[in-house]
């Protein structure tokens, strides 16, 4: 499989959301107005002006604390269910990319069901933009394309967002992770060989964030995708048959 | 810092402590990633778990305001088990010299303590001296007078038991710290410590950093790569604004302001400029006068003669014995003392230490002029929260100012890196440069003395300032006026110059009135080779990242200072895989070496007479481990803040340090020790997103999204005795004022066991202010008290006592 990967390092993350506010200045994202609810995070979940996020847990690890950051995107799946699901509505509203791979919402996605795009994203990530277009992380592809790194990438001063040609970032990722291994046994690569933003944690992803892996409810979704899947020819049929 | 920011990758041991560098300097963590990824160890010992503390290897949380019993402990450590660098500590330090038998420590206190005036007699911290005035020593550090044992009798005190109970740092903890710690002080091995201003902002500030410096001599850990003592500025360019004496006690180049006493200029350079009598000390502050005649021509040119003293008697002096520090200008205004100010970027009714205070002197003044980029509360003062505007007289101008990129000159960052910058877009609206506005608002004046006269005009008619291009402010003209020109056709060291060139270096500064230079320290930045600052040259020659050709750095381009003290006595690198310096045999080759003069001993072994001392800042040419120029005495110990959550000190009988002082005015509320209503330690801090009061990033959207409100952070258990909630909306009271916050009720902060009892503590970052979001609090500082460190008045706003409670409640 080729095309483009991230690898987040999580271990090098200091949270200092450089990553997050490059996103917004890239993509000429809106900020909303927040509140401190208690915690660093903010906005408190992805919106449809915030494709990336990152996010802030706490725990305790034999009794000593730990404070996980995860910063959260897109994984611009190898095989990506969203684009399945907004098909089966809209056809030609998702690109997903020869050359990279990223997974691109155009703007027919105003006309595809939000939740249940939502709903069958396995990491929670689709939000709807206030023009009704749905909204995620392009992988800047306008950036890539033009041989830039992404701006999350070029802004992150620790390393930990790495960008580049799959096999690359899959050697790096688990060249890192073998060295991380000695010292955290529970060390592990986040769905790699599904996903091309593949997450490095060193403890269960659980505690970093509810969606850090593919989501158990995942085969339920799935269930529901195949149906349509297998249901889309008809539809179609039925569509060219009112517009002809 | 004595090194910079690209050599915190070669380092062994970083610890973070009194800074929270992943935070504040995020760039850093590309150095300290570097390293570890190398196998470096990063120690973070912080009251709170930070982002910092989320990446090190070792974390331990301490009580605020305890550093000092917590690095004597590591001296006491590094001490009794022998882990010192012998041959460092014995040739380039002053461990080796004799104390004058006054010398004493009894309970707190240093021999020459004068209760009355609260300070100290210094005659009584000498070093005993040969017949030929030159301090005698002892390398072998047996002499039960000699610093080494001085100091091993002092910090034997700092038991592992003693700092525990004070700290409330748990010893293990403590022990696996010093041990980690302490092994930089093999030869090939590099510690360094990242601190700031969680060190710096306590009554016991100064003696912070001094302690750290003397486990640095005692590793050995001092001008090698990967060590040094590093001061991360918490701003871009501070490290270049206190070089050309931004603070009220020195000139440009960090020469002294001139006390009333220093009648005339060769009174004032005799006062100034210390003497040594070894022929091996190179006393480099014995070119005193040359820097200060300099100065003095790039002030006043022509007009600055030898016979009237370079017009020395134009300068400014202040009085003997008093202070003008923030605070104490801050004092003086709320007593009525001031007509005028000029709030030039800053914001001191946010950013100074009991902030209430500070805007009520705000409305005791006639006129106030603020520049800045934005509305702030400083120049809105007269209508914040209990301000009537009706009784205010204080008449407020707002000068709006271009930001950085709005125009062209130079920062100089935490690691003395002069760096040129560029003017990328023109100023929006009617906005200048400071440098236009400056510029401007001089002529006027002067316009003004010389039709009106006025008291005293000779200095502002005398001024050369000369710095303008076409009526506007040219930073190529102050850039090189700050370098230094000939001023004649002269030889130096036998090279001929023509007059009105620049000068190549400080080697060629004169005392004769033949040379100028507006800051000696930065004479080279801009020379005959151009301007040095503006050098981009990406190549890395030596091999430890000194990128000697991009930037320029003071002095003289030298990456690492004291790296004399990197190589042995012969001249060979302690560390020859990052060797800073090494000698040929001919001469030295790598880095800018402190000083061409010869190793210290020839090849045969004997002393090399051309040599010199590698400490060549100091007189005697050693690095001060027994540091005799303080206020608060030679070695640092430990006094507990002056509001503390303890009744007594373990250590001593001294509860506080015995030379701060007080303000007097009735907004100067201090609480006593242990008032049942203020039972919380408070510190305040700054995050990744807001930059300083909070002036330049509210206003920034995106930031401002990340990080809305005030908070409050607490421990768990605190929480829950006080009913509070994460989220809950609190009210947290010092005897000066109260903010509202967020609470966030977290697992990084816990209840440490100090002296027996459980202390809790909070914190509070102070970047928001009541200007906008209208949402987002006040700033914390109207908690924090207004007393300073005895040496540098800075304020002790990282260790204070307050309440807190559940808002309603």
């Amino acid at each position: 499989m080729a095309g483009k990967s991230f690898f987040i390092d999580t271990t090098r993350c200091t949270a200092c959301r450089g990553c997050q506010i490059a996103c917004k200045n890239w993509n000429q994202n809106k900020a909303s107005k927040t509140k401190n609810w208690g915690s660093y995070q903010n906005p408190k979940d992805l919106d449809g002006n915030t494709f990336k996020l990152v996010r802030f847990s706490e725990a305790e690890v034999n009794g000593k604390i730990r404070w996980y950051f995860f910063p959260d995107q897109c994984r611009h799946c190898l095989e990506p269910p969203c684009k399945d699901t907004i098909e089966g509505y809209v056809d030609g509203a998702v690109i997903h990319d020869k050359a990279t791979g990223a997974v691109f919402y155009t703007e027919k996605t105003k006309k595809a069901p939000y939740e249940e795009v939502k709903d069958s994203c396995p990491y929670n990530i689709p939000r709807k933009a206030a023009s009704g277009r749905l909204v995620k992380c392009t992988m800047c592809l306008d950036r890539v394309s033009a041989g830039l790194l992404p701006a999350c990438v070029k802004t992150c001063p620790t390393g930990a967002m790495n960008f580049g040609d799959r096999d690359k970032m899959l050697a790096l990722a688990k060249k890192r992770l073998a060295e991380l291994k000695k010292k955290y046994p529970k060390a592990q690569l986040l769905d790699a060989d599904s996903v091309r933003t593949i997450y490095l944690v060193i403890d269960d992803p659980q505690k970093y964030h509810k969606f850090a892996v593919a989501s158990s409810e995942s085969g339920l979704i799935d269930r529901k995708l195949a149906m349509k899947k297998m249901l889309r020819p008809a539809r179609n049929l039925l569509k060219a048959g009112i517009t002809g | 810092m004595t090194n910079h920011w690209i050599d915190i990758g070669n380092s062994d041991c970083i610890l973070i402590m009194g800074s929270n560098a992943a935070e504040n300097h995020p760039i850093s963590f590309k150095w300290v990633t570097k390293a570890m990824k190398a196998g470096a160890t990063l120690i973070s010992v912080d009251p709170r778990f930070t982002r910092t503390s989320s990446k090190a290897d070792i974390y331990t949380p301490l009580r605020p305001g305890t550093d000092i019993a917590f690095l004597g402990g590591m001296i006491n450590y590094i001490l009794s088990n022998k882990l010192y660098f012998k041959e460092y500590v014995a040739y380039y330090t002053n461990c080796c010299f004799i104390l004058t038998d006054k010398y004493s420590f009894n309970d707190g206190l240093f021999a020459g303590y004068n209760p009355k005036t609260r300070s100290y007699d210094k005659s009584y911290w000498a070093f005993e001296k040969d017949k030929n005035g030159i301090p005698k020593k002892d390398h072998t550090l047996k002499h039960p007078r000699c610093v080494f044992q001085q100091l091993k009798n002092h910090y034997a005190r700092y038991t592992l038991d003693k700092v525990s109970a004070i700290t409330g740092t748990p010893k293990e903890d403590l022990l696996k710290i010093y041990k980690t710690y302490a092994a930089t002080g093999k030869p090939d091995k590099a510690g360094t410590i990242m601190y700031a201003m969680g060190w710096t902002q306590h009554t016991v500030g100064v003696q912070n950093i001094r302690a750290m410096a003397i486990i640095q001599l005692l590793l050995g850990n001092m001008g090698v790569a990967g060590g040094g003592v590093n001061a991360l500025r918490g701003e871009s360019n501070v490290q270049g604004s206190t070089d050309h004496c931004l603070l009220w006690h020195i000139w440009p180049g960090y020469l002294k302001t001139p006390r009333s006493s220093n009648t005339t200029l060769a009174a004032y350079n005799k006062k100034w400029t210390p003497t040594t009598k070894d022929p091996l000390s190179a006393n480099w502050w014995g070119n005193y006068p040359k820097y200060s005649v300099s100065f003095l021509k790039s002030m006043f040119g022509e007009k600055a003669t030898a016979k009237n003293d370079f017009g020395y008697s134009w300068m400014p002096k202040v009085d003997d014995g008093k202070s003008y520090s923030w605070l104490d200008l801050f004092d003086e205004m709320y007593r009525g003392k001031f007509t005028g100010f000029f709030a030039w970027g800053q914001n001191p009714a946010c950013s100074g230490a009991n902030a209430n205070k500070n805007r009520e002197a705000l409305a005791k003044l006639d006129w106030l002029v603020n520049v800045n980029i934005f509305e702030n509360e400083t120049g809105s003062f007269w209508k914040g929260p209990g301000m009537n505007p009706k009784k205010i007289k204080t008449e407020v101008f707002f000068l709006p100012c271009a930001v950085s990129v709005e125009k062209e000159g130079s920062i100089t960052n935490s690691g003395r890196w002069m760096q040129w910058r560029y003017k990328a877009v023109e100023p929006a609206g009617d906005c200048r440069p400071d440098g236009d506005i400056m510029v401007e608002l001089f002529e006027k004046i002067r316009e003004l003395y010389r039709k009106e006269g006025g008291t005293f005009p000779e200095p502002i008619l005398s001024l050369k300032w000369d710095y303008t291009t076409g009526g506007k402010y040219d930073p190529h003209k102050v850039a090189k006026e700050i370098n230094g020109y000939f001023l004649k056709d002269v030889t130096v060291k036998g090279k001929k110059f023509k007059k009105g060139t620049l000068v190549p270096s400080f080697a060629y500064l004169q005392a004769d009135g033949s040379t100028s230079s507006g800051n000696w320290l930065y004479c080279q930045s801009y020379n005959e080779k151009g301007n040095n600052a503006a050098r981009r040259n990406p190549v890395d020659k030596s091999g430890i990242g000194l990128f000697s050709e991009w930037s320029w750095c003071w002095p003289v381009n030298r990456r690492i200072i004291y790296n004399r003290a990197s190589v042995d006595r012969y001249g060979n690198p302690w560390n020859k895989k990052k060797p800073v310096i090494r000698w040929t045999g001919s001469k030295w080759v790598g880095d800018v070496p402190d000083g061409g003069w010869p190793p210290m001993l020839t090849k045969d072994g004997k002393l090399n007479p051309k040599t010199k001392y590698p400490f060549i800042m100091k007189p005697e040419g050693h690095a001060r481990v027994f540091g005799p120029g303080r206020a608060d005495g030679p070695f640092p110990e430990h006094y507990e803040p002056l509001e503390c959550p303890v009744p007594k000190n373990l250590m001593s009988s001294q509860l506080h340090n015995p030379t701060i002082k007080l303000f007097k005015t009735s907004a100067d509320k201090y609480e006593k020790t242990c008032d049942p209503r203020y039972p919380y330690v408070c510190t305040t801090y700054r995050v990744t997103e807001h930059w300083q009061t909070g002036v330049l990033t509210r206003w920034q959207p995106w930031l401002l999204e990340c990080q809305p409100q005030l908070f409050c952070e607490m421990d768990e258990e605190l929480a829950k005795l006080k009913g509070i909630k994460n989220a809950d909306k609190v009210i947290v009271e010092s005897p000066r004022g109260k903010v509202e916050a967020v609470a966030i009720v977290t697992k990084r902060l816990k209840p440490l066991k100090v002296e027996g009892a459980i202390v809790h503590q909070v914190g509070l970052p102070y970047h928001f202010g009541w200007v906008y979001p209208k949402d987002g609090g006040d700033s914390a500082n109207l908690l924090s008290p207004s007393v300073g460190d005895p040496n540098t008045k800075i304020p002790e706003t990282k260790a204070f006592m307050v309440n807190v409670t559940k808002k309603g409640v």
